[in-house]
């Protein structure tokens, strides 16, 4: 398949350090309470890898690397789609003092969610 | 023309889903703007997938006359992977949420391996280097993928204890080097360099499953408290393998968000073992807490005095000032509800009532906070265990619920002890203290805890939940007026 970019290895290092960086810094401002959606929204993020699923699925010529490729759109999708619902709900949950008239909504769909798991 | 525009297209969607993705990062760090965070993030993610389409104007002659039957491959894998997790996700109890984090985690694995096995045996990524990149995300994607199960599985209570054999670490090691053999086999093979004998694509096969079977030996003997260490590793794990085939790929998107988590999974994954005092090489690989005998518990002075539910509820009623410390056990119980009702009740007597959260309590970072969010108490009661260990000493009642080792003084003073050094909230020096237990077991360090003989403190057995339904009704019983 054809390459539109074509990335160096020391530039892919250049990336892959600063990303890092990125991501440290960016991560070390969480507070505690926030651990459990963070954890889950960088669960998300990794979800990203859909992508190159699709890439490979797309350029696959034979029917192996059309069952693997396969194999990866649908565990990628999995990981992307889970992680966003997830960390999403999660977050809903988190209300400031001030809120607590929104409290009796919120409770209540929680208590909606709970019912359709029994 | 219309592949280079359709390229162009797609490098450009990458790199605003990268940008989106640390935007969304960066707005989860404050609980008030976190929930726009992800939506930010979301965003850039259904760009991405959108534009990957793009990627059947570039395709090989060879794969040209499947393009069709691929793009419809895509969209039934899109909507089926997506649409499961998305209805699980949606209606996952809180309590259960460690290990759904660990089975998308896990699928996220898989995707890197399995794309990294799509080049592999398709024989698409040329000269070395290229090569040992695909196989070490592929190593990591996989042991991320089986690692992640095994996890899912004990988190689930589908595998009850920690499996434990003679050589534990003789066979992982020895797992791992033939992993490795079979890797370097590969690219020796690939450069002419050595006769593959069984053929490349045999060893890739193999490699894959060496890489699998090492996820599960080393996930095994890692027992349920040690989870939080556990399901971070993995987190950085699966965002290494996907940065490292992102560089295959040619995809600095999945160059970027990889890497990004591969940092955030390391960050969490050192905070969670400081909280433990322990090396995250000590967690993975030591057998904590399977030897209780061997330690020599030093003389407990004291008895255990058992108290009445109702008896507490009233005494923490009559309280000033209440700090609950909840372990893992309130989630097992699914008590959080009933813990908030009851806390209501103590704030509408005008008690002042507050969480304090370890950083390790529970099965995952955090997972006490999201549970007490669910719940509804306000983030700025919840607190962590810097922010209020100094005013335990001026606090009338510590009310522990379902945690053990993480307020055991002995974490503070004996030597000898398996947790010592350990950072514990000071809950022994509150005036009382109550523990809620289900029983007189030890916590998950296998040591008796002094701070239950300790003359300040009272243990109510039973169920957190029934326990917080009898103090709910004890106080009702009270009949007190309502504090202005």
């Amino acid at each position: 398949m054809h390459n539109a970019i074509d990335i160096p290895g020391l530039a892919a290092l250049y990336i892959f350090v600063l990303a890092a960086f990125a991501g440290w810094v960016i991560i070390g401002r969480v507070p505690a309470i926030l651990h459990t959606p963070l954890m889950s929204g960088s669960n998300f993020v990794h979800g990203i890898v859909v992508v190159g699923g699709v890439y490979a699925l797309l350029g696959a010529s034979t029917v192996q690397e059309q069952v693997i490729g396969f194999l990866a759109v649908l565990l990628g999708a999995g990981n992307a789609a889970g992680g966003y619902a997830v960390t999403d709900r999660m977050l809903a949950m988190f209300q400031a003092p001030a809120a607590r008239t929104g409290h009796d909504n919120r409770s209540a769909r929680v208590k909606h969610l709970h019912a359709k798991k029994r | 023309m219309f592949a280079s525009i359709a390229s162009l297209i797609v490098g450009a969607t990458g790199l605003v889903a990268a940008a989106l993705f640390l935007f969304g990062l960066l707005r989860m760090s404050s609980p008030v703007t976190a929930p726009s965070g992800i939506r930010v993030a979301g965003v850039g993610m259904a760009l991405a997938v959108l534009a990957s389409f793009l990627y059947a104007a570039n395709v090989d002659a060879a794969a040209q006359p499947h393009v069709f039957v691929n793009i419809g491959l895509a969209v039934v894998a899109l909507a089926l992977g997506g649409g499961l997790a998305w209805r699980s996700g949606r209606t996952v109890a809180m309590t259960a949420m460690p290990q759904m984090v660990a089975l998308y985690n896990g699928m996220g694995g898989g995707a890197a391996a399995a794309i990294a096995a799509v080049e592999l045996l398709g024989v698409k990524t040329t000269g070395s280097t290229a090569l040992v990149v695909t196989l070490v995300g592929a190593l990591i994607g996989a042991v991320s993928l089986s690692g992640s199960l095994i996890a899912w599985a004990k988190l689930d209570g589908r595998i009850e204890r920690p499996l434990r054999i003679q050589g534990q670490q003789a066979i992982n090691g020895t797992v791992m080097a033939v992993t490795l053999a079979v890797g370097g086999w590969i690219v020796g093979a690939s450069a002419g360099l050595v006769d593959p004998v069984v053929g490349v694509p045999a060893l890739i096969y193999a490699f894959f499953a060496c890489a699998l079977v090492f996820g599960v030996l080393m996930t095994l003997p890692i027992g349920g408290a040690d989870m939080p260490v556990v399901i971070s590793i993995y987190n950085a794990f699966t965002g290494l393998a996907v940065g490292l085939e992102g560089y295959v790929l040619q995809n600095p998107a999945l160059m970027i968000a990889g890497m990004v988590v591969g940092a955030a999974g390391l960050l969490l994954t050192l905070l969670m073992a400081r909280a433990m005092n322990r090396s995250v090489a000590n967690v993975v690989f030591t057998r904590f807490g399977d030897a209780p005998g061997t330690h020599k518990q030093g003389a407990i002075v004291g008895s255990l005095k058992p108290m009445a539910p109702g008896d507490a509820g009233i005494a923490m009623r009559y309280a000033s000032s209440v700090i609950i410390v909840p372990g893992y056990g309130l989630a097992v119980a699914q008590g959080q509800q009933k813990l908030f009702e009851f806390v209501e009740l103590l704030q509408a007597g005008g008690v002042r009532v507050r969480f304090a959260v370890h950083p390790v309590a529970g099965r995952m970072p955090g997972q006490m906070d999201v549970l007490l969010a669910e719940a509804g108490v306000p983030y700025d009661a919840i607190f962590q265990l810097e922010d209020i260990n100094a005013d335990f000493p001026h606090t009338d009642v510590a009310l522990i619920i379902g945690a053990n080792d993480v307020v055991n003084p002995a974490a503070r003073s004996d030597k000898s002890s398996p947790i010592y050094g350990m950072p514990i909230l000071d809950a022994d020096k509150a005036k009382k203290v109550f523990v809620v237990k289900r029983g007189e077991g030890k916590g998950y360090a296998g040591v008796v805890n002094t701070l239950f003989y300790a003359d300040n403190c009272s243990m109510v057995y039973g169920d957190a939940q029934a326990v917080l339904v009898q103090m709910i009704e004890a106080v009702k019983s009270l009949g007190l007026p309502v504090a202005a």
